[in-house]
């Protein structure tokens, strides 16, 4: 593949396709790369965001590893990695080839669709709106959720969904499986869309039961599609933080509480700058981490 | 999927007694607008859609633009260092905006642009392109090569190959970049809720995030903003469904 740069069949005097990163490559230094660096230098300092900062080295990530309540809100991270990226990714590969598969072509493409917009129709939402949606639903009074259970005999399994530590962080979480869902399906559909049907109609007429399809003609068809899906998806669990900030503000006494949110804390409420700047500097570096490993998983990938 | 929305329009449209009688699953007595147009003139809705509006339009079109030309150095014209500079933009878009969510709010104050629509669209059509650049530089990666060196071979400069075959070719995938873009910048929350402070600058997330964390309204009102909350986001939703159907359809047929 890099194996491929040739020269122009003409020789001409042109300006070089770098030229082309120009603008992109300026617009990143101011946006991304500068305020990353004075974000990493400020989480060496103690810093109140007014006055000029105090030089701390290395205090604050020293403050971090002691800190439980950090390390209560990274485990919270593990969570929504579970609820918006392993289980949207496995329910989506199947759901996507339900539709494609079985309903497209027994009842109608039209259908197909229909339920893949229905699936898809939280992602275009903002956060803020399912955080406002939910939160009503899941109410310890008049909710939704507890009203329903009450009208069909259950109402002993009523809860605080969002406001009782025990089941606060799983309320969420299932919250983030219906927001994250239709990211993944609608990817996978697409890509189905691409891949070759005579792959699958050969396996089918050798006699391949939906599932060995599934498994040995689709998958390995799509399998760019999951990778990609995958990974934005684990990134972005890690970086949540509209969701908890409208259903529980990281709530009851933390058990909500994700990295990102803590951070924001620190930096807006507790003007604590410089320790929210190690947390955001220790969650990017968690979070490159993640992503170079999945980046070389992916390449690999490609090239075999 | 659709039932807590089915259950939000049933209840936006009840009167507080109706609702305070008959609970939330109950059918409504009748159509009460009330709620929603004190919702609407409370939050001054109509200003919030048009910040929004304006700030994701903005966003997915410079964004794309952005992706286009960088895209168009990596995939096609596979510069030199190619993988690391793919690599930086990836990881650009990985980081988590807390690691720049204070500077950028330091920053914008420095300059002048904090509580700026523009700041936001700045901040974010670099973001966004850099998931742009991402996924077209693969897609352009694929770029049949012949129909590039044909076009060359007619004597069409690089600026002329990207605007009259590469983007043209690509359509179907600039289009769902865009609904893409515009989708998750109209969602976006923590930048713009730290970066929009005036009422007159908000976005419609920011303006019924802040709400919902005051915790100040009754359950109808609630329903009365989700309902207003929802209604655009299906409508361009019900636009660009269109649009991605389409893009793929082309893909597919190529």
């Amino acid at each position: 593949m890099s194996s491929h740069s040739k020269a122009p069949p003409l020789r001409r005097r042109e300006y070089p396709y770098a030229l082309f990163l120009l603008p992109g490559a300026l617009a990143f230094l101011a946006v991304i790369v500068v305020p990353f660096l004075m974000n990493a230098g400020i989480s060496l300092t103690h810093w109140q965001g007014v006055g000029s900062p105090k030089w701390a080295g290395l205090a604050n990530y020293r403050d971090l590893l002691d800190d439980s309540a950090f390390w209560e809100s990274f485990r919270h991270s593990l969570a929504m990695v579970v609820a918006m990226a392993v289980l949207p990714t496995a329910l989506g590969l199947v759901l996507a080839a339900a539709l494609f598969d079985y309903i497209a072509k027994h009842i109608g493409t039209r259908t197909a669709s229909v339920l893949r917009a229905c699936f898809y129709l939280p992602q275009v939402l903002p956060i803020a709106v399912a955080g406002i949606v939910w939160s009503w639903i899941l109410a310890p009074e008049n909710g939704a959720l507890n009203e329903a259970l009450g009208t069909v005999g259950l109402g002993s399994l009523r809860q605080d969904w969002l406001g009782d530590p025990d089941f606060a962080l799983y309320s969420v979480m299932a919250v983030m499986v219906w927001v994250q869902l239709g990211f993944p399906l609608v990817v996978f559909m697409a890509g189905l869309q691409r891949a070759d049907p005579s792959l699958h109609e050969a396996a089918e007429l050798d006699g391949a039961s939906w599932w060995r399809r599934f498994w040995h003609v689709t998958l390995p068809q799509i399998r760019p599609e999951i990778y990609v899906v995958l990974l934005w998806c684990t990134i972005a669990a890690l970086k949540v933080f509209g969701a908890v900030y409208v259903l529980t503000k990281g709530g009851p006494g933390g058990a909500t509480n994700v990295p990102s949110y803590f951070s924001f804390q620190s930096f807006f409420e507790k003007t604590q700058v410089g320790y929210g700047s190690a947390v955001s500097t220790a969650l990017t570096v968690i979070i490159l981490a993640l992503a170079l490993v999945a980046l070389r998983l992916q390449t690999r990938a490609e090239d075999r | 999927m659709v039932l807590p929305f089915l259950v939000v329009a049933l209840n936006a449209v009840k009167s507080p007694a109706d609702y305070s009688a008959h609970g939330p699953l109950s059918l409504p007595e009748g159509i009460h607008l009330d709620g929603l147009r004190d919702f609407w003139q409370r939050v001054d809705f109509g200003r919030k859609l048009f910040n929004s509006a304006l700030i994701s339009g903005s966003v997915a079109v410079l964004a794309a633009l952005l992706s286009v030309l960088n895209a168009y150095a990596i995939g096609i014209g596979r510069v030199r260092g190619r993988p690391w500079v793919l690599a930086f933009f990836v990881l650009a878009n990985m980081l988590p905006q807390e690691a720049l969510v204070y500077p950028v709010y330091y920053l914008s104050k420095q300059v002048g642009l904090y509580d700026t629509r523009l700041s936001v669209i700045i901040v974010f059509t670099v973001i966004q392109s850099a998931f742009g650049t991402y996924l077209l530089s693969s897609v352009l990666g694929a770029f049949p090569r012949e129909v590039i060196e044909a076009a060359r071979i007619d004597g069409a400069t690089k600026w002329q190959v990207l605007w009259r075959v590469v983007v043209p070719v690509s359509r179907p995938t600039i289009g769902v970049l865009l609904v893409f873009f515009f989708i998750w910048t109209w969602n976006e929350f923590l930048l713009p809720l730290v970066m929009l402070i005036s009422n007159d600058n908000q976005t419609v997330s920011v303006a019924l995030g802040v709400l919902q964390g005051q915790r100040l309204m009754d359950a109808t009102m609630t329903n009365a903003a989700a309902l207003l909350g929802v209604l655009p986001a299906f409508c361009f939703f019900l636009i660009f469904q269109r649009t991605l159907t389409r893009g793929i359809a082309m893909g597919a047929v190529k």
